[in-house]
This record gives C-alpha cells, sequence and structure tokens, in this order.
C-alpha cells in the first residue's frame, strides 16, 4: 500500500525565489544528498535526512543560472549554466563559483542531464546533444541546429537503457508536440508527433515518463486534468520517416485544470504516480498518489499554503515547494498484508485523505493493452472505434442520463433514469450508477433544495450500490430525516459503519408519529399485531409455559408479587406493541443491520434515555412475541431472529444500564428483563439437565448397538 | 469372493498408556515418544510416521524427561533418579546411572549435544558431560529451594534457563551461579493459588525466556534485565508443555485442557522489522491434558494422558499439498500384540504385564452377511499369566497347536508348556532356559510347533526343538559380522523350511532351516517392513511396508514374483497408499493359493491375485454388494482388492480355518472410558 509519510521541510528557502518555483531539484553523487538550484542565483547542496544544506554556492551579482545544477557521477563534480551560455564545473571544496572552472559555448544550453554511470549530456536549445567530455575539449564547437523555428524544448529525460543512454526531450509548435529520442549507440535521433485523439484543445501541463524494455512510457497531465500515456518506441522501426504517435487516456480527470501554477506529475514506481494539483470539488492544492493499475486514489496529502507546480522524485523522497519552503515528502509503498491491514483499519477516514470517487469498470478492456502496437496500428484502431461510434444511431441512455445529472430537474432526471434502467443490464452498468449516484449527491450538496429522492431509492434498490461506494447518501437521508431511504439503505448496504447504524435508530426512535404515518415505509418485516384474539389465546399459555419453565415455581422475591398485584397491566404491556407499526418496520431495519460490538457501544450511549426505554420496551415485546411459539420465531415475512433480539436488548442495557437504573419509569421494565434473563438462565440450566439425559441416552443406544464384547457375524466379501 | 463367519472380538482390554514426552531429533527425523509406563518408542516420521523401534517400560522407571544428544543419541531421565541412555541398533538399555538429587524432572541436552543438564528434587541442577560411550558428572549449579521441573539453554550454551515452583532462575554455565530470578505472579484469574508451577521454560537467542506455569499463563521474560515482558493468559488450567522452532519464528504450547496453541513471530505490519509474537491458531485435538509437545520444522507435534499421538502439519510450511499434509493420530501400537492358535481357536493378548488366553465361542447357525449368529457357547478366559519383576512384556506368542505360550521381558524369557484335560488346563513353566535366551524381540512357532524360533536383542536367531516338555537348541544364527541391528520381524514358512527375519533398516534375510543357512537376502527397500509372511506352498516372501507398497518375493527362485513386478509396474491405487496405519500382519488362505489377507487399523483386505488390479479411477473399496448388475459388469468392475471396513479400530485379524477369520476390535470410547475424567468444561454459556 503506498503510502506518504510525515513531511518535513528541508529550510524555509530564502532562496530568490519568486512565485515561478526552483529551477531544479538534482541528486548527488551521495544518495541521500540533493542539489537544489534556485530562480537567482544559487545553488544548495542539501542533506535531508539531516534537513540540514552541506554546502551553497552562488554566481557573481549579475549573473543569473539557467539550468539547474547536476552532479557528474563519474567524477562527482557540479556543473552548472548561467547565463545560457556559461558552464561552470566544481566540486564540493570550492567555495567561490567565479574561481572555478569555466567554459563558454557557442549557443544556449537548455539543460545539463547526467544520471548515474553516463557521462552528462548537454541539451542545447536548439535541439542538439553533446557529451560534455566532447563539449569541454572544445567548448566553442559549432553546434547544429535540430528542432525547427518557433519549435520550443518543453521537457526532457535521460535514461539507460540496456547501459545504452536514451534521451528524450518534448517540444512544442503552435500546440503541437513533438518527442525525439536520442540513442546514443546508434546516434539515431528519431522523431514523432504527439496525436492528441480525441481532446483537441488542451495542452500539456506536465510531463514524466518511466521506461520499460522496449518503450519509454510518457505520461502527460493535460490541462483537463485528465493523465494520458504514449508508448514511444526505443528503436525506432524508420528512422527517416516522421512517425506520430497516440496517447491514451489513463486516469480521467484527476485534477482540476485551474490551480494558479499548474500541475505536475510524476512516476514513483511501475504502479503509482503522484500528482500535484487541486482535486476535482476541493480547491487547496493537493499531492496525491494514484495506482495505476486499480485506477484508485491511495493516498493524498493538502498542502493548504500552495506550491509551484513543480514536482521532482528521488530515491524515495518527493519534493517540492510549499508555500516558501522546500519540503521533502517520504514516499513509502509496502506490500500489503492483511494483518497491517487490519491493524491500521481506522474507524474513522483519515481527515487528510480524500477519497474521490471513481468507478472501474473491470469488464472493459484497459487501453493500456494496446501499447505493443506501434502508431500505425493504434491510428487504425481509432478509425474503427470511431466508425463504430458514428453508426450508433444516438447517445446511449446512460451519457443522456449523466448530463441531466448536471442540470435537469428532478422530474427530468427521473425520466432519464428510469430510461437508463430500463434497458437491460449494460456492461458499464455498475459504472454508471456509480457515477450516477455522485454526481446527484454532489448537486445535493451544492444545492439544498434539490433532492431527487425517488432516482436516489431507484438507485439504492439496483443491489449495485454500498455505503463506502457513497457514504454521502445516507449522510444526506439522515440530513433530510428520510426514514424510508434510510431503511432502504439499511436493507441493501452491506458496509454500513456503526456510527452511521448508530445515527439512523436516533432518528427512527425520535420522528414524531404524525410525521412517521405519511412516510411510505415497507412493512414486510412487521406482523400484524392488531390480530390480538389469537394473541390474547397465547398469552395464556405462556404464562403457564413460557419455555418450558414456569415462573411460577421460584417463589423469589417482591418483584413477582409486585407483578401480580397488576395482572391486568402486565396483560396490556405484553400484549399491545409499544411503537407504532411504521416505527417498529424501521427499527427491525436496525436489527437486521450488521454490526461489531465495539464499535457499536460507544455510540449507543448518545441516545437519550427515553428513547432507550422505548427500544428496550419494543425489543422485550418482541422477545415475548417470539417466546410464544415453539419454533421461537416471529411471525411475517422477515421478522428479527430471537437472537437479534437479546443481542441488543444486551447491548443496549450494556451501554446504558446506569442511565436506565435510574429512570422510574423503566423500573417495571428493568424488573420484566430481571425476569426474563432469570428465566434464560433457568432454560439453560434446564438444557445442561436435558444433555445430561440425552448423553445417558445415547449411552442405552450405544449399548443395543454394541454387540456385547463378543459376537460371530457373518461377513462376505464382494 | 466368499462369505466367513467373523469371530468379532471386543474383550482384548487393551489400553495404551499416557504420553509423557516426546522429543523431536531434527537431524534423523525420528520422533522419540516416551510413556507413563516407561515405554520409550521411536517414530520414524520420514517414513509415513512408521513406529520402527521400542524399548519396553518398567514399573519403577516412570520417564519425566527424554532428549536427544550428540546427534542421535537418546537419553531420558525419570522420577527414580536414574539418566538412562538407550542402544538404538540393540534396542536396548545401554546403561543407567544415578544422578544422586532424587527424582529427575527434567533434563535438556546443550545445544552442541556435548552436555547434559538435570533438574531434580532436591533443587539441584547438574550438568554432565558426555562422552563416547557414557557420560560424567561434571558439576552442580547453585543449589535452589525447590524441584526443578524444566530447563532450557540458551542456543548460545552460555546460560540456561530453569523453572521451578513460583519462580523461573536463570544460570551462567561457566560458574554455575544465578543470574537472575524472576518471580512468577501466583494469580490465577484474580484468586491467588497456593503455588505456580512453571511447568516448561525455552530460552530464545534473543534473550527472551518463554515460561509456561500453572496458572494458565504464557510468558515472556527478559533474561538480561530478568523483567516480564508481556503476558499472555490462555487457559482455565494449567499449560503444560512448549516447544519452540528452531528458527525460533513460532512456538507450540499444550493446556490441560486439551487445546494446543500456535504462537507464531509475526511483523507488526509488513515488511516492517518489528515483530511480535501472536497466538495464531488453538487446535484442540486432545480430550485430557497435553502434557508435553514437539516442534519439528513442519509439523506440530502433541501428546497426553488420552494417549494418542497427534501430528499436526503446518500448511504453510507443507511444500506439496498431499496426504503427507493431513493430521495423524497415532493410537494403537505399529506391533502385533496378540497371536493366536488356529488349532485350538484360542487367542493370546499381550498387556504391559500380563497375558490373557482366551478360547472363542462357537455357533452351529448359520445365516447371511451382516447377520449376527445365535452363539451355543461364548468365549471362555482361559488363564491370566501374571509377569514375575517389575518389567513389561516386549513380545508372546502361542503356538498353533496351542500347547506352547513363550514371552520375553528385557531380561527374562519364559516358556509355558500348556495341557488340555477336557475343560481344565494346566500350566507348566520350562525351567532351565539357557543363557542366551535372556530375552527375545520376537518370537514365533513354526506351523507345526516343533520348533521355536526366537530373534534375541543381540541380532542372533536361536532354533530351538520343542518335543514332549522339553526343548534343545539347534542352532543360533550369528548377526552378519559387526553388526548388532536387532531383528523385530519374524516369518516362517508353513512347512518349516524357511525362516525370514528383518531388522529395522537392513533388508529381510531368509535362512534355510533345513541347511542351517543364509539363503538369500531381499534387496534393501527405503521403508521399514511392517509385516511380512511366507504363503504356503510357492513359499513366496510377502513383504508389507510402511509406504504401503507389498512386495512379493519368491524364495526359492530368489526373485521378485511376477505379480509383484506387475504390481509395481502399475501402480497401486491412490486411496491404497493414503491409508495412514502400516499393515500389521499378513496371513493365507491354505486352499485358495491365490489370495492373500492382510489389514491394518481400520480395514481388513484380501488380495487375490487372480484379479486384474485397479487403477485410480475405480472404485477401490465398494461396500455394497452387487444387486441386479449382469455378470458382465460385475467382472468388470471387479478387481484384486477385497476391502472390508466394518472392524475398526482392527488390532488383529487372521484366518482360523478356510471359512472363520478372528478380528480383534479396540473401541475408542472403550480406552476413552477408562481414562481419567478429562477437565470439565461448560457448555451453554452457563
Amino acid at each position: 500500500m503506498a503510502s506518504l509519510e510525515e513531511e518535513f521541510t528541508l529550510s524555509s528557502i530564502v532562496l530568490s525565489t519568486g512565485s515561478e518555483g526552483l529551477l531544479g531539484v538534482e541528486q548527488s553523487s551521495k544518495t541521500d544528498q540533493f542539489l537544489v538550484t534556485d530562480n537567482g542565483r544559487t545553488v544548495i547542496l542539501y542533506k535531508v535526512s539531516d534537513q540540514k544544506p552541506l554546502g551553497s554556492w552562488s554566481v557573481k551579482q549579475g549573473q543569473i543560472i539557467t539550468c539547474p545544477a547536476v552532479c557528474n557521477f563519474q567524477t562527482g563534480e557540479y556543473i552548472v549554466v548561467h547565463d545560457n551560455k556559461v558552464l561552470r564545473i566544481w566540486n564540493n571544496e570550492d567555495v567561490n563559483l567565479d574561481k572555478v572552472f569555466k567554459a563558454t559555448l557557442s549557443a544556449e544550453v537548455y539543460r545539463i542531464l547526467s544520471v548515474q554511470g553516463a557521462e552528462p549530456l548537454v541539451l542545447f536549445k536548439e535541439g542538439a546533444v553533446r557529451g560534455l567530455e566532447a563539449l569541454l575539449a572544445e567548448p566553442q564547437q559549432k553546434i547544429e541546429t535540430v528542432i525547427s523555428d518557433e519549435e520550443v524544448i518543453k521537457w526532457t529525460k535521460f535514461f539507460i537503457v540496456f547501459r545504452h543512454p536514451v534521451l528524450i526531450f518534448i517540444t512544442e509548435k503552435h500546440g503541437n508536440y513533438f518527442a525525439y529520442v536520442q540513442m546514443f549507440n546508434s546516434r539515431v535521433l528519431s522523431k514523432y508527433t504527439i496525436l492528441f485523439g480525441q481532446n483537441e484543445n488542451s495542452y500539456i501541463e506536465s510531463f514524466t515518463a518511466s521506461v520499460d524494455r522496449k518503450f519509454i512510457s510518457l505520461m502527460s497531465l493535460s490541462s483537463d486534468g485528465c493523465i494520458y500515456e504514449t508508448l514511444v518506441p526505443i528503436r525506432p522501426t524508420d528512422p527517416e520517416k516522421n512517425q506520430s504517435l497516440v496517447r491514451s487516456l489513463l486516469f480521467k480527470a484527476v485534477v482540476s485544470g485551474n490551480t494558479r501554477h499548474g500541475t505536475a506529475l510524476t512516476v514513483l514506481d511501475q504502479d503509482h504516480v503522484a500528482v500535484l494539483g487541486s482535486p476535482l470539488a476541493a480547491s487547496k492544492e493537493c499531492l496525491s498518489v494514484w495506482n495505476i493499475k486499480f485506477q484508485t486514489l491511495q493516498t493524498s496529502k493538502e498542502l493548504p499554503q500552495g506550491t509551484s507546480g513543480q514536482l521532482w522524485y528521488y530515491g524515495e523522497n518527493v519534493f517540492m515547494l510549499h508555500g516558501r519552503s522546500l519540503t521533502v515528502i517520504p514516499y513509502k509503498c509496502e506490500v500489503s498484508s492483511l494483518a497491517g491491514a487490519l491493524g491500521k483499519l481506522k474507524h474513522s477516514q483519515d481527515p487528510g485523505t480524500h477519497v474521490v470517487p471513481h468507478f472501474v469498470n473491470w469488464e472493459a478492456p484497459q487501453e493500456c493493452g494496446l501499447g505493443a502496437q506501434n502508431s500505425e496500428q493504434s491510428r487504425r484502431i481509432l478509425r474503427r472505434r470511431k466508425m463504430e461510434m458514428s453508426l450508433q444511431p444516438e447517445v446511449p441512455p446512460s451519457k443522456q442520463l449523466l448530463s441531466a445529472i448536471m442540470k435537469d430537474s428532478e422530474k427530468h432526471i427521473e425520466v432519464e433514469l428510469r430510461k437508463f434502467l430500463a434497458v437491460k443490464q449494460t456492461p458499464d452498468f455498475h459504472t454508471v450508477i456509480g457515477d450516477t449516484v455522485t454526481g446527484l449527491l454532489e448537486r445535493c450538496k451544492a444545492e439544498p433544495s434539490f433532492y431527487p429522492r425517488n432516482c436516489l431509492m431507484q438507485l439504492t434498490q439496483t443491489h449495485v450500490l454500498s455505503y463506502s461506494l457513497c457514504p454521502d447518501l445516507m449522510e444526506i437521508a439522515l440530513q433530510k430525516k428520510d426514514v424510508q431511504l434510510l431503511q432502504l439503505c439499511l436493507r441493501h448496504f452491506p458496509d454500513i459503519p456503526e456510527l452511521v447504524t448508530c445515527a439512523c435508530l436516533k432518528i427512527f426512535l425520535s420522528i414524531a408519529d404524525d410525521s412517521l404515518e405519511e412516510t411510505d415505509v415497507n412493512m414486510e418485516s412487521v406482523f400484524d399485531c392488531s390480530n390480538s384474539v389469537h394473541d390474547e389465546k397465547m398469552e395464556e399459555q405462556t404464562e403457564i409455559l413460557q419455555n418450558g419453565f414456569n415462573p411460577e415455581e421460584d417463589k423469589c422475591n417482591k418483584c413477582d408479587q409486585e407483578l401480580n398485584e397488576k395482572p391486568q397491566a402486565k396483560t396490556k404491556e405484553t400484549t399491545s406493541c409499544p411503537v407504532i407499526p411504521k416505527r417498529a418496520a424501521l427499527l427491525n431495519a436496525i436489527l437486521h443491520s450488521a454490526y461489531s460490538e465495539t464499535f457499536l457501544l460507544p455510540h449507543l450511549k448518545d441516545i437519550p434515555a427515553q428513547h432507550i426505554t422505548l427500544f428496550l420496551k419494543y425489543l422485550y415485546f418482541l422477545y415475548l412475541k417470539c417466546s410464544e411459539n415453539a419454533t421461537l420465531t416471529l411471525p411475517g415475512i422477515h421478522p428479527p431472529t430471537l437472537n437479534q433480539i437479546m443481542d441488543w436488548i444486551c447491548l443496549l442495557l450494556d451501554a446504558n444500564f446506569t442511565v436506565v437504573v435510574m429512570m422510574p419509569e423503566a423500573k417495571r421494565l428493568l424488573i420484566n428483563l430481571y425476569k426474563l434473563v432469570k428465566s434464560q438462565i433457568s432454560v439453560y440450566s434446564e438444557l445442561n439437565k436435558i444433555e445430561v439425559s440425552f448423553r445417558e441416552l445415547q449411552k442405552l443406544n450405544q449399548e443395543k448397538n454394541n454387540r456385547g464384547l463378543y459376537s460371530i457375524e457373518v461377513l462376505e466379501l464382494f | 469372493m466368499g462369505e466367513f463367519k467373523v469371530h468379532r472380538v471386543r474383550f482384548f482390554n487393551y489400553v495404551p498408556s499416557a504420553i509423557r514426552c516426546v522429543a523431536y531429533n531434527n537431524q534423523s527425523n525420528r520422533l522419540a515418544v516416551s510413556r507413563t509406563d516407561g515405554t520409550v518408542e521411536i517414530y520414524n516420521l520420514s517414513a509415513n510416521y512408521f513406529q520402527e523401534k521400542f524399548f519396553p517400560g518398567h514399573e519403577s522407571r516412570a520417564t519425566e524427561a527424554l532428549c536427544w544428544a550428540e546427534g542421535q543419541r537418546l537419553f531420558s531421565a525419570g522420577l527414580n533418579g536414574e539418566i538412562i541412555e538407550y542402544d538404538l541398533q540393540a534396542l536396548n538399555i545401554k546403561y543407567a546411572m544415578d544422578a544422586f538429587g532424587g527424582p529427575i524432572w527434567s533434563m535438556a541436552a546443550s545445544p552442541s549435544g556435548s552436555q547434559l543438564l538435570v533438574g531434580c528434587e532436591d533443587g539441584s541442577v547438574k550438568l554432565f558431560q558426555i562422552t563416547p560411550d557414557k557420560i560424567q558428572f561434571e558439576r552442580n549449579f547453585d543449589r535452589q529451594k525447590s524441584r526443578i521441573l524444566s530447563l532450557s539453554w540458551h542456543p548460545s550454551g552460555t546460560h540456561v534457563a530453569a523453572g521451578s515452583i513460583d519462580y523461573i532462575s536463570v544460570f551462567d554455565v561457566k560458574s554455575g551461579s544465578t543470574v537472575h530470578k524472576m518471580i512468577v505472579d501466583r494469580q490465577y484469574m484474580g484468586v491467588s493459588k497456593r503455588k505456580c508451577i512453571v511447568w516448561g521454560v525455552a530460552f530464545l537467542s534473543d534473550g527472551t525466556v518463554i515460561s509456561v506455569d500453572s496458572a494458565g499463563k504464557v510468558q515472556f521474560w527478559d533474561s538480561a534485565t530478568g523483567t516480564l515482558v508481556k503476558s499472555h493468559l490462555i487457559a482455565n488450567a494449567d499449560v503444560q508443555s512448549i516447544a519452540v522452532a528452531n528458527q525460533e519464528d513460532s512456538f507450540v504450547v499444550g493446556t490441560a485442557e486439551g487445546t494446543v496453541f500456535h504462537f507464531q513471530l509475526v511483523p507488526v505490519t509488513s515488511n516492517s522489522s518489528e515483530k511480535q509474537w501472536v497466538r495464531t491458531k488453538p487446535f484442540q485435538h486432545h480430550t485430557h491434558d497435553v502434557r508435553t509437545v514437539a516442534h519439528s520444522p513442519t509439523s506440530l507435534i502433541s501428546g497426553g494422558t488420552d494417549t494418542h499421538l497427534v501430528i499436526r502439519p503446518l500448511m504453510e510450511k507443507v511444500e506439496v499439498k498431499n496426504y503427507d499434509a493431513a493430521l495423524r493420530k497415532i493410537t494403537f501400537p505399529h506391533r502385533r500384540l496378540i497371536s493366536c492358535s488356529r488349532k485350538r481357536q484360542l487367542l493370546l493378548f499381550q498387556f504391559a504385564h500380563h497375558l490373557e488366553l482366551w478360547r472363542l465361542g462357537s455357533t452351529v447357525a448359520t445365516g447371511k452377511n451382516g447377520d449376527i449368529l445365535p452363539l451355543s457357547k461364548n468365549a471362555d478366559h482361559l488363564l491370566y499369566l501374571k509377569t514375575k519383576g517389575p518389567e513389561n512384556i516386549i513380545c508372546s506368542c502361542i503356538s498353533p497347536c496351542g500347547s506352547w505360550i513363550a514371552y520375553s521381558t528385557a531380561s527374562r524369557f519364559f516358556l509355558y508348556r500348556l495341557n488340555y484335560e477336557h475343560d481344565n488346563i494346566s500350566l507348566k513353566r520350562v525351567s532351565k532356559m539357557p543363557a542366551f535366551l535372556r530375552s527375545a524381540l520376537q518370537i514365533l512357532f513354526s506351523e507345526d510347533s516343533t520348533k521355536l524360533f526366537v530373534a534375541s536383542n543381540l541380532g542372533a536367531l536361536h532354533i530351538v526343538q520343542l518335543s514332549g516338555g522339553s526343548f534343545k537348541h539347534l542352532h543360533a544364527f550369528q548377526p552378519q559380522s559387526g553388526t548388532v541391528e536387532a531383528m523385530c520381524l519374524l516369518a516362517v514358512s508353513p512347512d518349516g523350511n524357511w525362516l525370514a527375519a528383518s531388522g529395522t533398516s537392513a533388508g529381510v534375510h531368509v535362512y534355510n532351516v533345513k541347511q542351517l543357512k543364509l539363503h538369500c537376502t531381499v534387496p534393501a527397500y527405503n521403508f521399514p517392513v511392517t509385516a511380512m509372511a511366507i504363503a504356503p506352498n510357492a513359499n513366496n516372501l510377502v513383504i508389507a511396508h510402511s509406504d504401503q507398497q507389498v512386495f512379493e518375493y519368491s524364495i526359492p527362485d530368489k526373485h521378485y514374483t511376477d505379480w509383484s513386478r506387475t504390481v509395481q509396474k502399475h501402480g497401486f491405487h491412490h486411496l491404497w497408499l493414503q491409508r495412514d496405519t502400516p499393515i500389521t500382519h499378513i496371513s493365507f488362505h491354505p486352499k485358495r493359493p491365490m489370495h492373500i489377507l492382510l489389514h491394518d487399523a481400520y480395514m481388513f483386505c484380501i488380495i487375490d491375485k487372480s484379479l486384474p488390479l485397479p487403477n485410480d479411477k475405480t472404485l477401490l473399496y465398494n461396500p455394497f454388494p452387487p444387486t441386479n448388475e449382469s455378470d458382465v459388469v460385475q467382472r468388470r468392475t471387479a478387481h484384486a482388492f477385497k476391502i472390508s471396513k466394518i472392524y475398526k479400530p482392527l488390532l488383529f485379524m487372521d484366518l482360523l480355518d478356510e471359512r472363520t477369520l478372528v478380528a480383534v476390535e479396540r473401541p475408542l470410547d472403550d480406552i476413552i472410558a477408562q481414562l481419567p475424567p478429562p477437565i470439565k468444561k461448560k457448555k451453554f454459556g452457563t
């Protein structure tokens, strides 16, 4: 599970950084030490684990560093370029940059690139590339122009593939992007045009790349907030021809495009990318880690002071400018284990994380699977797809539905939803339902008056949703006191947290009877208790039987007498249900819901005492009804079971005993419950006795089967 | 196939004695088990858990501790204050040595295997040096105030933890002085008990001492500081045993409630180096106290008062999920305790300290399959023969004619002559046994009861001629030069010409009794022999091995028979190979030379060599008779293995005559009924 650890500041950089951010952060020859180049004149070497600078070098007043300092891993020296053309090389012992080695070049440098195990390369703004050694041997050599006029290098990266250096750089010209791949073993430069596909009018904000065996996977974050992936072949098939590459959508709308300082993207490892920018709803910037394989958000960190829209990642550390200070966030991706997950299972959500619901359709083929084909082929596929699209006569109902959610009236949405549900389940049914609910709920939050009750009910009944998919649904229903929807949710969602169950219970107990009457609650779990004739008849029986145990037998205490004094009252109490049928139905929904005792108990303490007594009375009533018949079940289609009733009685008493015991009106109830427990105990002791008798019977039976110690039998083998 | 009258005998009142200690030897993958009567058994875990050796018990020798040292040497110590070393080749006791510290409660071999430590009743901990042929007392550690119930060495051999009553001491081995004394809480469920007995300790290489005690706790101590680190309350009764895996990543404890708990060292989160001990799995395979546990690399082994030896493989350690990964419960010995006289229909039962002779009843009625026939005469208990002396009986035999009984203890050999006069029996001991017949591992009479074959524990095979009331020593086959390996199994051909003898590891030797010389040796096989017999007329030797293979070897031709080769080529049915008890007896039908009768504890089988062998797709065991299937179908599905599982657990089965079988069963319920009552557990939540 990928996680971001606690961030720390390297130093509130008093760098002359404006809002433009840093020029760059680069690795040095020692792990843990990094070169930070600011936008002005300074290069600082930091040791991250100590959070302190080891050295700082500045160029003269009037000069300006134009290219971030890098380390030559072969010699351990540092290289920087100032004023576009002046190259400086120094090492740790040097103090003054003015006095170190200097070489003036004949063309403007875009960037110096250095990786472990290779000679540093100098990339010029015109696209030419030179090895550092060759360049230093003859600094004034002529530098050719590779890229055309008005083409600007946007981004570059240097890889070692199979021990051969490979350089990729991206240029832009009038909104078109080109990728150049320079192979150094063959000295071949290949140029590719990046085709945008569907979304033509967005521009690319940030690039990152990782290298696979045959491809450079170039990921780009577009201004529309989506991440695209382009696979750039390392070995060109036909270097002469200008080839084009198609980019495929990897993630939809990860960030919103309107961040102040732009967004940034970097690959963390094979499966994870880090994205800097504002997520859709929130306005604050966030660093979020996404899993590409499962398309899920793994973790995110809010950065309230704003960033410069730059992101670097080296050796488990993510660097960025947070506010005015250089911040390091260690990134870890540990292999998840169940034990670990269980141990970390938190009841409430981490306030730092923002779960952006994102629904993935596992059945649909993944686009990345096409990666192995060359551009020609994928273009063909694209064309075919387009044709298929045009063949379809009309927009599918799912699209219409999704578009309707955002603006149309409740009525219209309902019509659209019905239309969608009427169609046989499409392969992307889950996804659409998920998106629909999220859309609806987002709109509900935005517009307090908007509450598409029927739609939500219909969606809940699709059996597709669960609590974790749309936690907002129950929250809104709780706000609106929509008991009917809550009942539905309790019934259909398998994963409701105890906190929410308890909140539902509170509402079900506190809602007024008359407002309940108006609602249309599902009553199938409630049996008809108006059939009193039958009940009374049964009641007589209970007094004698009561689980095979006669309460009059134990001639214990006053409470018995007290009860006997008012036999009338007792009969009345036990026969009439203490709550109206609709409330009973709602409470039954609570009884049916799944819970874990430890998590539920603390929340039960928050329920007011009179509601507790009411609920207890109802449970006691149910218990009596249960014990009336031999099978110990309640009549009805889906009634609560005896175990559920008993468990809830215990839970309620455990949580609120001190409160209930002080209430005069609960006294009778407690006495009844006390008797109930006593009768249970005696039932169990009877069971123990029966068990012993049964065992004896079994023994007798065995002896009968037992052919004694000796017998002569006939055996035939076949 | 045939209809038999079966004498179904359940009056063999055999109760195995409780298991006291187990010790696992990693080097040879063998398990030593000691029982409360002093018997020590060696199980070969590589050979399908076969009990390949045993040392008979002794009344005064209650074993309290058992350990392997210096590789393959086995030591035990007990309440008589003696340390005993066993000779695993000759199957006898090498020597016994008094430790002079009163009853010994615990013993532990040093990690290097060169030193032995015993904890005594008087509170002394004694260090012995193991010399190549003996042990030598070296010195005492600081005397403690009460008995030392458990001992454990630190893996480096520098320190020792000793569990006593109410406290644990840590000794420095060099100086012998107490470094720390860790007091165990007497509190038990909030009530202060009189004493807290530390039943077991384990010293880990990081200095942690794990203790188990009578208050139901498993506790972790830091031996450097002498402080309690962690405590797990796992039982309402005593926790009596502990064993740690070699890698120190898991250990196992056994409680008096019959539960075995597995603890594992688990990382707190994945990939993190911080680890903690977590109680992972409870196993309830016992009904009574689990007195002892052992931890092999792949399984948890436990034994206790309920007499079962339970071997529970750890699924995560088992590489191949085959039948070896299944739970094993070993209750009955893998040797014969019963012999029978066909002529007089007598059964001789062997118990630890006595023999019982029974005469089977009879019936005149006939019936169909499954019928119980009315008895015209019930079975009679003829004789109760108590041994002299404290030693357990090793082996016994009754001659086929029923007029001789022989048995042996570890130091004496007894031969009795029985006389039958109408309903009266008279018993006469044959006195003046020769000196070389001191102790026998196996006794066998020839079919005509004129010869007695004795496998002595020195490796020699003696042939004794019996006539009238006297005997004459005929010959002794001495073991091959240099070897002292004891012969455990004997088989003689019905014509009395051939004698086959098998040891624990080497192959089966066949001797010519007429010419008194070694005839041939059956090629050695990887797995020990569990049973063998020589077929009449053809003189084919049928050998069953612990991996459930059955071979047939022609003695006159000195090679495996064609049928045996066919079987090996074809392979046995997979269900046949998956049986988990060994074949303990093989016999033949006198009139049907193609039939081999054999049985293990859970089935009885007649192999008909004339029928085709079953392949893995055919049904091996079909309890139902063919109904109205046509003859063709029946012939097609019929195969060589005719199996009956009606009688179980089956300790003995033999053919009395052509149409009569005798089956001796020992139902588990009858054994349980004779055990002490287990700790009562509550039911129904009261």
